[in-house]
């Protein structure tokens, strides 16, 4: 009992961290522009089947990472794009515009890519895994790796986020947002550059997604990413640390869902969770209330 | 005097069509669907467009009232003339009840995090059912084909008779107040709680009613069809017609509903033109053909001779 519990943590491990992953796309957004962008699910599923076209289209096999940052800058410029298209003019248009206007973007991206590939496809394997056994619990090298490549970003974004210049610009945008220009910080360049890298992590998380569970199709934006979405609104939205919380007690709740009752019942307990947290913790575990000026 | 005159003949149309081979059976399929897209249209502008909040969990109302609906004729009534209205009326109360719930759960969270709690409850009506073998989960259920196009006309008038009368009461101008200035509308003196669930819980009623009549008119219905999709059809109307409008509702639901049709050949591509005409019109026209204007018809008298502020 206690090995079975053991090993459905690793699991969780694995897909907290893809959750977390992509739940700091969302925070990141939330955190400068104070909007939901429902677009950044369908880029995470963009991200896994751009993985599949590098893999499977090109003439000659490319080295892992690679494919890794080929995709996180193809995906990354998808969402800054999106941004400077959709975004931009409606920057002081009421809320309700912004997240509406992201609510059709995604679904623009995701029926597009309904439409071209309406099976779902087979990721390659792009990495030789093998499997460990410690004392009865078993591990595979691709779930190292995927936990790794996880752990390594977000202390990567960590790093980006306090100690760069770049970073304290996003930090004072999401901080004022109307005196932050007097100072001389270019805000539009660097709301871009937060859709840049948070669309850059979604889509490394959409190839991480890929290599753990081979079959993709253009529903796992909303199957996974809408999920990391819960994550990130738990954890506190606009929290990048609430962010990898979240992401992680949700891989958590959901795999022991699982491994204990019906597998059909994940949805249902996961949108509960998320439910009871906004009616007792409205800003989630690790969010602050924002002031309401009249 | 126009109006009720206008309903009047409508009716008498209706009623004609039914019972004479004026229209062919697609045609009369198509008129249906227009008139529960208008109630659907009409009832989420009560909370997207008057109140001025974002919800897109319409859907899941219109699975409570579809799924409920269909319980009645399928197994507990026995066929009659009051099969339908009692399974549409049923229908509404079932979704106008969890409406209440939902209101009295989310009222102190607004904005973002509304539309959060009404994706979630979409999400979990669509999870739940779909895990309920009573209402044959995801293979769905097939309700008998009850609904005609009279009943479908009766519904459409019984919706917008309402909502334009709520609109134009004391609650209304409660509704409106909390759209421009929750804070404020709560120092002047209104019961803002009261308002949003009156608002919440007459929407929900109407979103009910509309799945009511769409599942007897369908044949088949299953979780899927009441999914995120759905309730983005709904938001394309409300924002294309024009939010807090019933003429603007009547307007989207319609130019909605025949262009749904006339883009049938399209198949999958259709949900992304419906999509992208939803991006396109946030960004260059956000209020809608007619929004926050009327047609007279729908005024009050004494709303005709003040000026109404855009």
């Amino acid at each position: 009992m206690l090995y079975y519990i053991a090993q459905q943590t690793i699991n969780a491990i694995q897909l907290g961290s893809i959750y977390a992953l992509i739940a700091l796309g969302y925070s990141m957004v939330y955190g400068v522009l104070v909007m939901i962008n429902f677009a950044h699910s369908d880029l995470f599923m963009l991200g896994a089947f751009a993985c599949l076209l590098l893999a499977t289209m090109l003439p000659v096999q490319l080295p892992f990472v690679v494919i890794l940052l080929l995709v996180m800058a193809i995906i990354g410029l998808l969402g800054a794009l999106i941004e400077r298209v959709a975004y931009r003019p409606l920057r002081g248009a009421p809320r309700v515009s912004a997240i509406i206007t992201a609510l059709g973007c995604g679904l623009v991206i995701q029926n597009t890519t309904l439409s071209l590939s309406p099976y779902p496809k087979y990721m390659p394997e792009l990495f030789n895994s093998r499997t460990l056994t410690f004392s009865g619990l078993t591990i595979t090298t691709l779930q190292i790796l995927i936990i790794g490549i996880s752990f390594g970003l977000m202390v990567a974004l960590d790093f980006l986020i306090r100690k760069t210049r770049y970073g304290m610009a996003m930090r004072a945008i999401s901080f004022d947002v109307r005196t932050v220009p007097l100072m001389g910080i270019p805000v539009n360049r660097i709301i871009s550059l937060t859709f840049l890298v948070g669309a850059g992590l979604g889509g490394a998380a959409g190839m991480l997604y890929g290599l753990a569970y081979p079959q993709i199709s253009s529903g796992i934006g909303i199957l996974i990413g809408w999920k990391a979405f819960i994550a990130a609104v738990i954890g506190g939205i606009g929290s990048i640390r609430g962010a990898v919380l979240g992401g992680f007690l949700l891989g958590l709740v959901e795999v022991m869902a699982v491994a204990f009752t019906d597998s059909s019942y994940r949805d249902l307990i996961a949108y509960s969770l998320l439910l009871l947290i906004l009616v007792f913790k409205p800003y989630g575990l690790l969010g602050q209330a924002p002031n309401q000026k009249v | 005097m126009a109006l009720p005159i206008l309903v009047v003949l409508g009716f008498a149309f209706c009623v004609a069509c039914e019972f004479l081979p004026i229209i062919n059976t697609y045609t009369k399929g198509v008129l249906i669907m227009v008139g529960i897209n208008i109630i659907l249209c009409a009832s989420l502008n009560l909370v997207n467009g008057y109140m001025g909040e974002f919800s897109v969990g319409h859907a899941g109302f219109m699975a409570l009232g579809a799924y409920a609906s269909a319980v009645m004729t399928i197994k507990w009534l026995p066929a009659s003339v009051f099969e339908l209205p009692l399974a549409v009326l049923f229908g509404g109360t079932v979704a106008a009840a969890i409406g209440f719930l939902l209101a009295l759960l989310s009222f102190k969270t607004r904005g973002d995090y509304l539309a959060i709690i009404t994706l979630a409850f979409l999400m979990i009506v669509k999870s739940a059912v779909e895990n309920i073998e009573y209402l044959g989960g995801p293979r769905g259920m097939t309700p008998p084909v009850l609904t005609n196009l009279p009943w479908a006309f009766f519904w459409v008038v019984v919706t917008l008779w309402i909502i334009r009368n709520l609109v134009y009461s004391k609650f209304g101008r409660a509704i409106t107040a909390i759209r421009e200035d929750e804070i404020a509308a709560n120092a002047m003196g209104v019961r803002v709680r009261e308002a949003k669930i009156l608002a919440f819980s007459t929407s929900a009623f109407f979103g009910g009613v509309a799945g009511a009549l769409y599942a007897q008119v369908n044949f088949f219905i299953d979780p899927k069809s009441f999914d995120i999709v759905r309730s983005t059809e709904i938001l394309v109307m409300v924002y294309l017609g024009g939010v807090a409008s019933l003429a603007g509702s009547i307007l989207g639901a319609v130019i909605f509903t025949l262009l749904f049709q006339a883009l049938q050949d399209l198949g999958t591509w259709r949900m992304v033109v419906m999509p992208l005409i939803l991006v396109l019109l946030m960004i260059f026209r956000p209020r809608g053909i007619m929004g926050m204007k009327e047609l007279p018809w729908f005024l009050p008298k004494r709303e005709l001779f003040t000026k109404r502020q855009p």
